[in-house]
């Protein structure tokens, strides 16, 4: 905003000149008007009508320039601080964006900036105009009066007068109508969300009586708040209206009189219409300034929230992992009151491999999430190479671990630049080399334009199955020294898979890996496999001691060969839709996906 | 791929659209005096407020400065008096049929505004649960809040007072015609350069307004993306460059924006110019008129020229504004008309059989099903559920359960093959009436905001207070509904927050068992979180649920299906098994190895 101080300077400078001149036509109308009762020639009238237009020229330019410079001042502001609070968002934690709606917070990146731009465009210029013409035209006004001006001004605070009586009525009813009109969206949404039931139920026809009556309440409201607020608009009109009528009489007497001549009152009269646009943008005005505060501190809110993980005071610029030793000791992580994960320990040699299985919602991705500070630890400590993760720089840490999260996220930019998200840059071969140890490749080739293929709405809709190996070649082109796949094949079938897993262990020597998987033949060749059961490792060790214990491990391997028996070989769903809703499809009770899919699709619009 | 970009919500409008503002005259119709009246009234306030001028030319000719006159300075201070009343009195009149006009069109707007939503609403109720697995809520919700509202902007201060300002143009473009219609001519002029200009702001603003929007699209998705992909972003450190991007829409969007600051910026002083030029003339050529011999203009009627053009040319400056509300409100009514237009595809026949007394039997007579074209869910199912008999659907993800019972109470259609309710096809049958016998308890136990009794009878008045507590105690509710401070009347808030889910799903059983349906539908889903106590009720609400009537259940707890008269095994959409618990487990077939898989640890922990 400082920055921008200069140019507001000017533009107010821009303003008062702007001002200075305008009052010049109406002199020279005054002037016209008085030779015309003097009789003079009318090469005289055709000067004055030339002077009228070149003034009016002049002072277009400054109104253009002055209108220009102030308001371009809230559009680069706009610009800066949208800007900021999307910086701003990329700082914040996941936990954030879990306690909001996304609807809300875009909302205040765009409508909210909107608000507060109008407030620093369209405000500042028309307030500081008003204040401007109004004093350079009372001045002026006072120079040819003083008792004509006293006269026809006193009716000026009338509009203050009136905004405050009528005002506080206005806000109050104009409360009543916001509050409504969010009685009005619950009850839509809370019908729309629940339709099934309203259908189940036949309560149609009585859930559109309950929601008109709703409705009902709403028109009241807004019909009270507009009896009063119908009031301000012609108040203005009246107001500056009844300026005239004074002038028209006292004006009148003093011309009469002889105090004053006719230009003079026809001057006067040309200030007073010019006073008049002003003044009714006034109300204009004060409307853009309360809803731009109101959007401005809902903006504020944002940029004042503080990332609960970042680097701080603790963090040593130079820690930067070189190995990949993974270790846990005594972790625990709670989301509010539930403890996810509890007394966790846990040793990664550099360059090996770790499986975890366990029900849904035993802790796994949360135990993973802790490695590159997606959450913090409610105690105990993550270290990478001996070090707590909350003392690497955040970049340096998560550079070196590749993640394949659970649903894969990807952005309707290319398949290439999705696949080197990571990185600053990635040649045709590395782009490959990704593309063939995620399978991909195949895929690719088939799309319209190969790797430089757009994906989602504006090109091609990748299948589960394709979507999830896209992170897995994302997370690999990365380089990374630790990978960590979460659940990450579940929408692949099982014969991609083994391929999958075949060029993964050649790729993941040297480095050291991480799999959540929900099938056993993920993990069973892995060096170490833990199973965790409501936040806590239960078993541990590799796959044939963890058979011979015949616990939850050996239980869950039983009954997948079944499932595996029963399915037969029509396990690939990558071609029916969104797979990863179907995260566990081996393994979970019976439910009715499609109809979970869309319950879940409807909660995630909110 | 071009049709994809363009989302509903990229609906740029035209600021005029004949067939939405025909339609839109549909829903004003109602209220056509209120429309008539307002528009009367703003013709009255043109009247109120164009004679005010001429009060001022008559007071300037016949008092102030009259050429030649026989009054004394008394009597002519008392006229100029009178004119000032006379122009007051205008001013007051202007004010209250301002008041009003603005009055009714708010009523108006607030009227129509009610009709809009409510037909949308009712629409929306009456459409197939096909269109709300495509429609996410929130932009349902964006089509009965937001565009209804930009809509009554549009008859507050978008139409209305556009047609104010053209009789306020047109009735100053006649007042000077009839003061002197050659100096009318001479100002008349400046009009086509000022319509020609104005065109070519008209369409550069409107090119803008489309480009800003489209920019504004874009943000608007960027923001989007980046905030549901934020983990990504951040996991794979690509803050900076995703910043860069998103920096090169904002600054595309700011071109735009400085762009059209400087239509907006520019157009008024060019309209001051232009008005300049007409007050210009009429000194020239009406001040010639007042000095020529004849006296053809009085000085007065120069002065209220003057102040005419004045007036004639302050509508025209905040025009572009107008044009702005115009064309938001035509794409607001377009998408709301999209609403409104939506084919009912699961609808009543017009003369629906009758149900009658329901016995509560369930036939399928070679369904098939898909929710898309091609993609079949069930492929030729038939069976037949006798009145009170119980029946488990089993199968594994994806085998169609959920899909069939949905069929029973027509929450779709089928394409091929019937749904017989007692021998009637479903398809015959008065959806409400059918739905009437039907009851179901769904997977997700909804819960809306209210009480707890107002959640078990729904809307339904006959639904006593003694019938809501028998059903909650039938089902075992009970006990936790009465230790709620205020027990029944206990309020509930959006979605049940505050209620666990096994209390969330006793009262779903609580509504069925009120609603005392003949059929009950059943979809059972596997919850981790419900305690022991809680699990211990449910399993045997569930079972008394079932008693008495037809119950067609999708189950998950081993308990049930031992409790059914018929189980029968889907898979992939086919019927593959049939028969009792224990028959099946002898066949030693399909169900039998599913059983193991799916209800061995159920078992092993002895439920």
């Amino acid at each position: 905003m400082l920055r921008h101080a200069g140019v507001l300077l000017a533009g107010l400078v821009l303003i008062v000149i702007a001002n200075l001149i305008a009052l010049l036509p109406a002199y020279v109308l005054r002037l016209a008007i008085d030779a015309i009762q003097a009789q003079v020639s009318l090469g005289t009238l055709t000067r004055f009508a030339l002077l009228i237009v070149t003034i009016t020229l002049v002072a277009g330019v400054f109104q253009f320039s002055a209108r220009y410079t102030l308001n371009s001042v809230s559009r680069h502001v706009e610009y800066e601080m949208r800007n900021d609070v999307f910086k701003h968002f990329q700082l914040l934690d996941l936990e954030y964006f879990q306690q909001r709606k996304l609807g809300d917070l875009v909302a205040r990146a765009t409508n909210d900036l909107s608000a507060v731009r109008q407030m620093l465009g369209p405000g500042v210029s028309n307030l500081a105009n008003t204040v401007v013409a109004v004093s350079v035209t009372a001045i002026a006004m006072w120079r040819i009066d003083h008792q004509l001006t006293l006269y026809t001004l006193t009716v000026m605070p009338l509009i203050t007068a009136l905004f405050i009586i009528v005002g506080r009525g206005i806000r109050r009813r104009y409360r009543n109508v916001q509050d409504q009109f969010g009685e009005v969206s619950a009850r839509a949404q809370e019908n729309f969300s629940g339709i099934r039931v309203v259908k189940a139920y036949a309560q149609e026809r009585h859930e559109l009586a309950a929601f008109n009556r709703i409705n009902q309440q709403y028109v009241e409201y807004s019909i009270s708040y507009a009896r009063l607020n119908s009031l301000l608009w012609p108040s203005m009109y009246f107001v500056s209206g009844l300026a005239v009528a004074i002038l028209l009489w006292r004006g009148g007497i003093d011309v009469i009189a002889g105090r004053i001549q006719l230009g003079q009152l026809v001057q006067f009269n040309a200030y007073l219409a010019a006073l008049s646009w002003p003044m009714i943008a006034l109300g204009w005005t004060v409307n853009l300034f309360q809803q731009g505060s109101a959007s401005l501190s809902r903006i504020q809110e944002v940029r004042q929230a503080q990332p609960a993980i970042a680097d701080s005071s603790q963090t040593r610029p130079n820690a930067a992992p070189t190995r990949g030793e993974v270790e846990l000791r005594d972790v625990s992580l709670a989301y509010g009151e539930t403890l996810a994960l509890r007394d966790i320990n846990l040793h990664v040699p550099a360059g090996s491999s770790l499986g975890i299985v366990g029900p849904t919602g035993a802790g796994k991705s949360s135990l993973v999430n802790l490695l590159a500070r997606v959450y913090d630890v409610t105690a105990g400590q993550v270290l990478i190479d001996g070090v707590d993760v909350r003392q690497i720089p955040l970049a340096e840490l998560r550079r070196k671990i590749g993640y394949v999260p659970q649903e894969t996220f990807l952005f309707s930019v290319s398949v290439e630049e999705n696949v080197g998200f990571g990185v600053e840059r990635l040649s045709d071969d590395e782009v490959a080399r990704a593309l063939r140890i995620s399978q991909l490749g195949n895929d690719v080739a088939e799309f319209p334009q190969g790797v430089k293929t757009m994906v989602g709405e504006r090109g091609v809709t990748l299948s589960g199955g394709q979507k999830q190996r896209s992170g897995i070649a994302r997370a690999v082109a990365k380089d990374p020294l630790i990978l960590v796949l979460d659940d990450a094949l579940s929408s692949v079938d099982t014969h991609t898979e083994a391929t999958i897993l075949r060029e993964l262990r050649q790729f993941m020597r040297g480095r050291s890996s991480i799999l959540i998987a929900h099938r056993i033949s993920t993990v069973k060749d892995l060096d170490q496999i833990i199973v965790l059961d409501d936040g806590r490792i239960v078993e541990r060790g590799t796959h044939p001691e963890l058979l011979a214990l015949g616990g939850l491990y050996a239980a869950m391997y039983r009954r997948q060969l079944l499932g595996e028996e029963l399915e037969g070989d029509d396990e690939d769903n990558v071609a029916g839709g969104d797979g990863a809703n179907g995260a566990s499809s081996g393994v979970r009770a019976m439910d009715g996906a499609d109809d979970a899919a869309i319950q879940r699709n409807m909660l995630r619009e909110e | 791929m071009a049709e994809t970009f363009f989302h509903e919500d990229e609906i740029l409008g035209k600021a005029y659209d004949a067939r939405l503002i025909r339609r839109l005259w549909g829903y004003i119709r109602p209220y056509h005096l209120l429309f008539f009246g307002a528009l009367g009234l703003a013709l009255m306030t043109v009247g109120a407020d164009l004679i005010g001028p001429f009060l001022t030319q008559l007071a300037i000719d016949r008092y102030i400065a009259p050429v030649k006159t026989s009054l004394p300075p008394e009597a002519r201070a008392n006229g100029v008096f009178g004119m000032a009343l006379l122009y007051l009195l205008a001013l007051s009149l202007g004010f209250c049929l301002r008041y009003l006009q603005n009055f009714m069109l708010n009523v108006l707007g607030q009227k129509v505004m009610y009709d809009l939503r409510s037909a949308m609403f009712e629409r929306l109720q009456g459409l197939s649960l096909a269109f709300f697995d495509h429609n996410p809520v929130g932009r349902l919700m964006t089509r009965i809040t937001n565009d209804v509202d930009a809509l009554n902007d549009f008859f507050t201060s978008g139409a209305v007072s556009l047609i104010g300002d053209t009789f306020t143009m047109l009735g100053v473009l006649i007042i000077l015609l009839v003061e002197s219609w050659q100096l009318a001519l001479v100002v008349f002029v400046v009009i086509p350069p000022l319509l020609i200009v104005t065109a070519f702001f008209q369409r550069a603003m409107r090119d803008n307004f489309r480009a800003i929007r489209v920019r504004l699209a874009r943000i608007n998705a960027n923001i989007a993306e980046n905030i549901s992909g934020t983990q990504v972003v951040q996991l794979f450190n690509r803050e900076r460059r995703n910043f860069a991007h998103f920096d090169g829409l904002n600054r595309d969007y700011r071109t735009q924006s400085l762009r059209s600051l400087f239509y907006f910026a520019l157009f008024s002083p060019v309209v001051n110019l232009f008005a300049a030029v007409a007050t210009a003339l009429i000194v020239r050529v009406g001040g010639g008129a007042v000095l020529s011999p004849a006296h053809v203009l009085s000085i007065g009627a120069l002065v209220a020229f003057l102040q005419y053009v004045e007036r004639f040319f302050l509508p025209v400056r905040d025009l572009a504004e107008k044009y702005t509300i115009l064309q938001a409100a035509m794409a607001s009514s377009e998408r709301i008309f999209r609403v409104l237009d939506e084919p009912v595809t699961v609808d009543d026949k017009p003369q629906p059989e009758p149900l009658g007394a329901v016995r509560g039997d369930v036939e399928f007579r070679d369904v098939w099903f898909a929710y898309n074209p091609g993609e079949w869910v069930l492929k030729g199912i038939s069976f037949h559920i006798r009145p009170g008999e119980s029946v488990a659907f089993v199968g594994a993800t994806g085998a169609g359960k959920t899909s069939l019972i949905s069929l029973i109470s027509r929450f779709y259609d089928v394409q091929r093959g019937e749904v017989l309710v007692d021998g009637k096809n479903v398809k015959d049958l008065a959806q409400a009436e059918l739905r009437a016998h039907v009851g179901a308890v769904l997977q997700d136990p909804f819960i809306f905001s209210g009480t707890i009794a107002s959640n078990i009878r729904l809307h339904e008045s006959g639904i006593s207070d003694a019938r809501v507590r028998e059903a909650a105690r039938f089902v075992n509710a009970q006990s936790f509904i009465e230790r709620l401070p205020n027990g029944y009347d206990e309020e509930v808030r959006e979605r049940g927050a505050g209620l666990s889910v096994g209390q969330k799903q006793l009262l779903a059983f609580a509504r069925a068992i009120a609603f005392n349906p003949e059929i009950l539908l059943i979809l059972d889903e596997a919850t981790s979180s419900v305690d022991t106590e809680t699990e211990a009720l449910i399993q045997d609400a569930l079972e008394k649920l079932m008693r008495g009537r037809t119950s067609i259940i999708i189950a998950h707890r081993l308990s049930t299906i031992r409790n059914v008269d018929r189980i029968i095994v889907l898979h992939k959409g086919r019927i593959v098994e049939e028969g009792t618990h224990e028959a099946l487990l002898e066949r030693n077939g399909y169900y039998k190895r599913l059983y193991e898989l799916q209800y061995a640890e159920s078992l092993s922990k002895g439920a």
